[in-house]
């Protein structure tokens, strides 16, 4: 057993066991950080297949980014997770029975997997062993994809301005810091000096 | 070359480019204050691009190596969704910015759906497919939300989401599978390495999964939980936007798929289609017989015109995708001459949408009264309004194709339907006057819209003022 | 393809020796400390009170715009890697479509900025 495999059980054991007691743990902290372990040996099979970019990707944007968002929403959000719970236990069946039909169309679909005799002509190499993956991706993605890149863009555009459409509110009666007016601030206006004679007020 | 590829797309450019531009010129002058204004220049521009559509070169263009396709049917289809939402733009801010939610972002962000659906229609690539959905789906759930006050709206929005994300999971799982098998992402690449005779399972279960994720976003039934839900809490604006535009998007997206794709093997998709359809109609029909509220009630009229949409899809035939795309095009059409009636309900200036509500208005305000029994009458195809000769075309589609059993199920759940389209009708001339009776709503813009609406359930039935032809050309178009 | 995992070895070594490393200190705790507890030692006074309240508690949805904000560019990074990796061969267009990228999201930078969604009151 060369190394290469060993490293394939280990990472696939540990995602399916990530994913596993992230549904299955009691604590919802808990459940984050074994769905950050499940991220991170995904991570590990990507490597092994050679999409070293998707691997890093996995790292920075799921395990850097979105896992913490949610560590971060259920650390602190005002929620009865144990009612949720225990709905669980009620739609355990009907879940799992899902579970069993999904599995069994992949066993199905996978068994008797055929690609059409036209998909091994189009299908590139799928590692280019004299380029760098990252380095291909990027010969691709920019070029040959331009449009899908930037609808990309404008897909993030709008998830900012929805983001900021449906959550931010300003207070009114907030006082702010105005920099310009600081800045333009006159201290010649700002002080006045009065001539207060004695015994007798302003 | 890529000079000729951005020609092609121009239109969505310069929508994209509009909406950036409008958003940075309004957050950096006056915000919220601009925005009746923003609205109507938007709805405006989008006139302008439909026109620059309809006066383009009628010819066959593809760009980006096949990911986006220009032809007959996608300039067809982007005219009908361009001009539905200028209207539904216009329509809505009244509405909103009396209840004082209308923003200025409201008009771009459905300027930025609206690029996602003219990429939708004109995807030539499971890649541009995906990607113009989501970027007209994500502009679609936050408008949903976008009364953020309203408990309902958000949940309306979150619900949407939710489904929606599960929607697009399916999707992509059925389009991993699809390329799995057919090497390649390119609807032309998979048409030609789809063999005819045997698809393998594999294939199939892709293409089972690919139905199911676009099932969702036309709600046919059984994918179809989310729509009464998100179009009773979603305000009355934006329900009107969600019955309507996105609705003809994804009905085109379907087609396009399903016969520039999988064209080859009509008989492996034909039955999962007509299913979805048969269930549509009977559970549209039904569901909607106990419903007291208008939106919800027309959640479930939606749901049942998709089943007799999805009749011509089944048919496989030319006609067939003539007879979806004029269908569409009417539905449309009576749809936003309903929901201009529903935004302009109200009692004691608060809005209302129960059906009740609308005892007695033959007595107050007539001229409604009548567009909206044309409307129902319409609604319900009852000859001789323009919604019959919708219904009708689909049904002689699946007739010639050989699909009596369909076209007889179709007939039977649209007598079925007809029964709570009467019952309102009922309600307008028989009901009893209620206690506090609608406003006179005092819209012209609305007023306007309606009276078009039903005019054109009357007078449409000349040759479909000209669609007929131009859905003959785009249905020409796609199968040749 | 094997010299690239073969790259990856000092990786899967070193992963190796972190969990045995954990492992090691886990049982290590759990074998050599000396541990008796007394009801008085293990009662909440050692530390402080009871908690009076859960800790999870409504709070200013704000976080949460920060930290989507966040990611939205940190996606917009992700973007950027192999770019800047095949910057030397990239075409004009890939150039240049970068520029657009970027140009789209700053857009979407100055409006945030603008409206205010990064000032905190």
């Amino acid at each position: 057993m060369g190394a290469a495999v060993f490293a394939f059980y280990l990472f696939a054991l540990s995602t399916i066991t990530g994913g596993l007691f992230t549904v299955l743990s009691r604590n919802p902290v808990h459940s984050v950080l074994w769905l950050i372990l499940s991220f991170l040996s995904s991570a590990g099979l990507f490597i092994l297949l050679g999409a070293e970019f998707v691997a890093m990707l996995m790292i920075i944007v799921y395990v850097g980014a979105v896992a913490v968002l949610f560590l971060f929403v259920v650390m602190m959000l005002d929620v009865d997770f144990a009612s949720l719970k225990a709905e669980m236990a009620k739609y355990l069946p009907l879940g799992l029975l899902i579970v069993i039909v999904l599995l069994m169309e992949l066993a199905m679909g996978l068994a008797v997997w055929v690609p059409s005799d036209g998909a091994k002509m189009v299908l590139g190499a799928p590692i280019p062993s004299d380029t760098h993956n990252t380095a291909a991706l990027g010969l691709l993605i920019y070029d040959q994809y331009f449009l899908l890149f930037q609808l990309a863009g404008l897909i993030l555009l709008v998830a900012m301005i929805g983001a900021i459409v449906l959550t931010l509110r300003h207070r009114k009666d907030v006082k702010r810091q105005d920099i310009l007016t600081q800045i333009y601030r006159d201290p010649d206006e700002a002080i006045s000096l009065k001539d207060v004679k004695p015994g007798q007020g302003l | 070359m890529i000079y000729d590829d951005l020609n092609i797309i121009f239109p969505e450019i310069f929508l994209s480019v509009y909406a950036m531009v409008a958003l940075l010129g309004v957050v950096y002058t006056s915000k919220d204050e601009l925005a009746k204004r923003v609205t109507w220049v938007t709805a405006f521009i989008f006139i302008l691009v439909a026109f620059l559509i309809i006066f383009s070169e009628e010819k066959t263009e593809i760009a980006f190596g096949g990911m986006f396709i220009n032809d007959a049917f996608s300039r067809f289809s982007k005219i009908i969704i361009l001009l539905s939402a200028a209207v539904v733009l216009v329509m809505g801010q009244e509405y909103m910015s009396r209840r004082g939610f209308l923003r200025f972002e409201y008009p771009l962000i459905v300027t930025l759906s609206v690029v996602g659906m003219m990429v939708m229609v004109s995807a030539g690539d499971l890649m541009s497919l995906y990607m113009g959905l989501e970027l007209q789906s994500l502009a679609l759930y936050v408008i949903a939300a976008f009364k953020k006050d309203s408990v309902k709206s958000t949940e309306a929005g979150l619900k949407y989401f939710v489904l929606g994300a599960l929607s697009s999971g399916l999707l992509l799982y059925g389009s991993a599978l699809v390329y799995g098998y057919s090497g390649t992402t390119l609807f032309s690449g998979i048409l030609s390495n789809v063999s005819t005779d045997a698809p393998s399972l594999g294939l199939l279960f892709g293409l089972a999964l690919v139905i199911a994720g676009l099932a969702f976003k036309v709600s046919a039934v059984p994918f179809h939980m989310w729509t009464p839900d998100v179009y009773e809490g979603a305000p009355t604006p934006v329900t009107a936007f969600f019955a309507t535009v996105p609705k003809m998007a994804a009905i085109c997206l379907f087609i396009r798929v399903m016969y520039d794709a999988f064209g080859n093997i009509i008989n492996d998709w034909q039955q999962i289609i007509a299913l979805l359809s048969i269930l549509s109609m009977f559970l549209g029909a039904f569901a909607a017989i106990g419903q007291t509220d208008l939106k919800r009630l027309l959640a479930y009229s939606s749901i049942a015109h998709m089943g007799y949409a999805l009749i011509g899809l089944a048919a496989g035939t030319e006609f067939g995708v003539q007879s979806v795309l004029e269908y569409m095009t009417i539905y449309i059409t009576m749809n936003i001459g309903v929901f201009a009636i529903v935004m302009s309900m109200q009692q004691d200036g608060q809005s209302v949408t129960e059906i009740a509500s609308l005892k007695m208005i033959s007595e107050t305000d007539p001229g409604k009264a009548i567009a909206l029994v044309i409307l129902l009458f319409s609604l319900a195809g009852i000859p001789p309004m323009l919604g019959f000769f919708a219904k009708f075309e689909v049904l002689r589609a699946a007739i010639n194709a050989e699909l009596v059993y369909l076209a007889v199920l179709g007939v039977l759940a649209s007598v079925i339907g007809a029964f709570y389209y009467l019952r309102i009708v009922y309600f307008i001339y028989f009901g009893e006057m209620p206690e506090t009776p609608l406003d006179d709503a005092k819209s012209p813009i609305l007023r306007t819209i309606w009276t078009a609406s039903a005019a054109i359930m009357i007078f449409g039935i000349v040759s479909l003022l000209g669609v007929e032809q131009m859905a003959k050309a785009a249905a020409f178009s796609l199968l040749n | 393809m094997d010299d690239l995992l073969l790259e990856y070895l000092p990786i899967l070594v070193f992963l190796g020796i972190a969990l045995g490393l954990g492992i090691i200190l886990l049982l290590a705790a759990a074998v050599i400390a000396i541990r008796n507890p007394d009801p008085e030692k293990v009662s909440a006074y050692e530390c402080g009170f009871n908690a009076f309240d859960d800790a999870r508690m409504k709070f200013d949805v704000r976080f949460y715009l920060v930290s989507i904000l966040f990611i939205i560019f940190d996606l917009e990074i992700a973007f950027l890697f192999p770019w800047a990796v095949a910057f030397q061969d990239i075409s004009m267009i890939g150039f240049w479509s970068m520029i657009v990228f970027l140009g789209v999201l700053t857009v979407g930078f100055a409006y945030e900025w603008k409206k205010g969604a990064l000032e905190w009151e």
